[in-house]
């Protein structure tokens, strides 16, 4: 108080508050060094992991040429010679990854808009910690439960062989990505301003109509920030879509046909190689185009979300 | 809330801790009945590979720390070909398979400077088994490999109904995929031998024999193969004859022992050169009249004696 209004006497309050500056000034430099460090180790890690998948993965291309790789539809590491095409992995994971995510989104989004938009207060604060306790439920449940109930459902629905198939693995993934899609844009729909949605009634648009016109397109960005994270999570997802999709190596024509992912490729696949062999490569150049196709859905998705922000700002 | 959690804290500790105290109390009480085991036998070691010997190993491994209680034992199976590539990796003790090590196998061991030791410690009938409910009782090594192949589809083609075949198999891991890929679909001492025979691409290759037995309990279409001691009621074994002429057997300790059984396979310890030490009288109890009485309790075929 007295500094704020006398500054006639420097000497006398000068001193203990330099020395608080200083400590501050102190404090402030390590945390700052501190956070520094952080933020270097994080990029340090995510280079050494590009530069393992490299070195392990790209010696492959001299026992397989990329195109056989790529393309070629059978993979026997145990033949002689053994032999290393990934395209029926590869459509295995697209098609798994869009059948669960064309499930996932609307379900989701919907849910998001009832609980921001609709659904009471009360209502909406119990509902939405209970959806986010299910993003807890470890994989193996989630493929265990696949299993039991949902693979046999979905034989006899839709009367086939068997249930261990990629439609099953991709209805246990959009389960497990709804709790991220749900409660991200729920997030999103809640900071819209409420200035929008007074306006969009003030003009006599009715409660769909705000969140279909206003509140949705407002909130986009979140969406779809939602929407990739859900994306990720079904193409990364392991132990699930190695219990439940059956794991058959053809090149599957039918989401009911059985299939591989690229991950349960590489999860049922690395025990057996040895450190530095053929096989090994192969799965290292597996996880390597994984990892580039990951890359590239969250690219897109920057590209998706800045080209909105655009929209929005004109 | 979070007192709550704090009041529940403490009992759940000293209950914790009491069955701590007590579980040590009653295993150093076993020590006093040693009937092989060595006084002063200290050491932990680890046995990885084999799904099909992990139950035999398990209860090996559990009768012998019974006895010993300072030695502490960790079985795992996710496949031969995980412990083949554990052992010359250094990172197990013990690699159990349920095939023969390759000669690609010994090589890169001893480049890592590791010395694959063999040692049969069972035999196993490998059983053929397909639904109760389906008719098909017999099957010829040449209708095994077009089936695992895909070259037949309906099991119609071998007597069966009409009705198409559910294939599954494990996946590569494992040591009994690479057994009967080599012995029956490639037919391999046969004729008819094909080495560039692989299973078809609609294949279901599968984490754990486990859950192949419960697919064929549960699907009257399925067939799929696994260890003698993996049998139950809710599964049926197929009588095997290795070409049509020969007789049908069906898989058992007897007819694996009197060698009529076609697909019978030695079981394997593998150590990095002999066994020394702990390791060593674990491999001799399992050797032992004890141990191959286990055998016979988890389902396979004993050592001749």
């Amino acid at each position: 108080m007295k500094q704020e209004t006398g500054s006639s006497s420097p000497t006398a309050a000068a001193d203990p508050t330099r020395g608080l500056q200083r400590r501050l000034r102190l404090g402030e430099r390590v945390i700052e060094g501190w956070i520094l460090l952080a933020g270097l180790l994080a990029i340090v890690v995510l280079l050494g992991i590009i530069f393992i998948l490299l070195r392990e993965g790209l010696p492959i291309f001299a026992h397989t040429p990329p195109w056989e790789f790529l393309f070629g539809t059978k993979w026997y590491p145990l033949a002689d010679p053994p032999v290393f095409g990934i395209s029926a992995f590869f459509v295995s994971t697209l098609m798994i990854t869009v059948i669960s995510t064309v499930v996932a989104v609307p379900i989701g989004v919907a849910c998001a808009a009832y609980l921001s938009e609709v659904a009471p207060h009360k209502v909406a604060e119990t509902i939405k910690p209970i959806i986010e306790i299910l993003a807890g439920i470890p994989s193996v449940m989630m493929g265990f439960i696949g299993l039991a109930l949902l693979s046999p459902l979905v034989q006899s629905l839709f009367n086939l062989n068997t249930g261990l198939c990629g439609l099953t693995a991709a209805i246990m993934l959009s389960l497990m990505s709804l709790p991220i899609i749900v409660s991200v844009s729920e997030d999103a729909l809640h900071a819209v301003p409420k200035e929008f949605k007074e306006a969009s009634y003030a003009l006599g648009a009715t409660k769909w109509e705000t969140i279909w016109h206003v509140c949705i397109p407002s909130a986009l960005s979140g969406i779809a920030a939602a929407i990739m994270l859900g994306v990720g999570r079904a193409i990364g997802e392991t132990m699930t879509v190695l219990m439940v999709a059956g794991g058959a190596l053809a090149v599957p024509v039918s989401p009911t046909d059985p299939m591989t992912t690229m991950t349960s490729a590489i999860a049922s696949g690395i025990g057996n190689a040895v450190r530095g062999g053929v096989q090994y490569q192969a799965l290292f150049a597996v996880g390597l185009i994984l990892f580039i196709l990951t890359l590239a859905v969250n690219i897109i998705a920057e590209r998706v979300l800045e080209r909105q922000k655009r929209k929005f700002s004109r | 809330m979070f007192k709550s959690v704090k009041k529940l804290l403490l009992p759940l500790a000293l209950v914790l801790v009491a069955a701590l105290v007590l579980t040590g109390c009653g295993s150093t009480d076993k020590t006093t009945t040693p009937a092989t085991g060595t006084p002063a036998l200290t050491g932990s070691f680890k046995i990885i590979g084999s799904n099909t010997i992990t139950p035999l190993s398990a209860v090996w491994a559990e009768n012998f720390m019974k006895v010993n209680s300072k030695v502490s034992i960790a079985v795992s199976g996710p496949g031969s070909g995980v412990g083949i590539a554990a052992l010359i990796d250094g990172t197990t003790d013990i690699c159990q398979a349920s095939r023969a090590i390759k000669a690609s196998e010994i090589t890169q061991a001893q480049e890592k400077g590791v010395d694959p030791y063999e040692i049969q410690v069972a035999t196993d009938a490998l059983s053929v088994i397909v639904n109760p409910a389906n008719p098909v009782s017999e099957l010829t090594f040449a209708q095994l490999s077009a089936i695992y192949t895909n070259q037949i589809t309906n099991w119609q083609e071998v007597g069966g109904n009409d009705a198409p075949i559910l294939v599954l198999s494990r996946d590569n891991n494992s040591g009994t995929f690479a057994y009967f890929l080599e012995d029956v679909v490639q037919m391999a001492g046969m004729t008819t031998a094909d080495k560039t025979l692989q299973y078809g691409g609609k294949v279901l290759l599968l984490p754990s024999t486990e859950e192949g037995i419960s697919q064929v309990a549960g699907n009257a279409n399925a067939i799929f193969y696994s260890g003698l001691g993996y049998l139950n009621d809710t599964v049926k074994a197929v009588a095997i004859k290795k070409t049509a002429s020969d007789a049908a057997v069906l898989p058992s300790v007897a007819t694996s022992l009197n060698g009529t059984y076609p697909i019978s396979r030695p079981l394997f310890y593998y150590t990095n050169g002999a066994p020394t030490g702990a390791i060593k009288v674990y491999i001799d109890y399992c050797l032992s009249d004890e141990g191959q009485q286990e055998v016979l309790v988890a389902g396979f075929v004993p050592l001749p004696k």
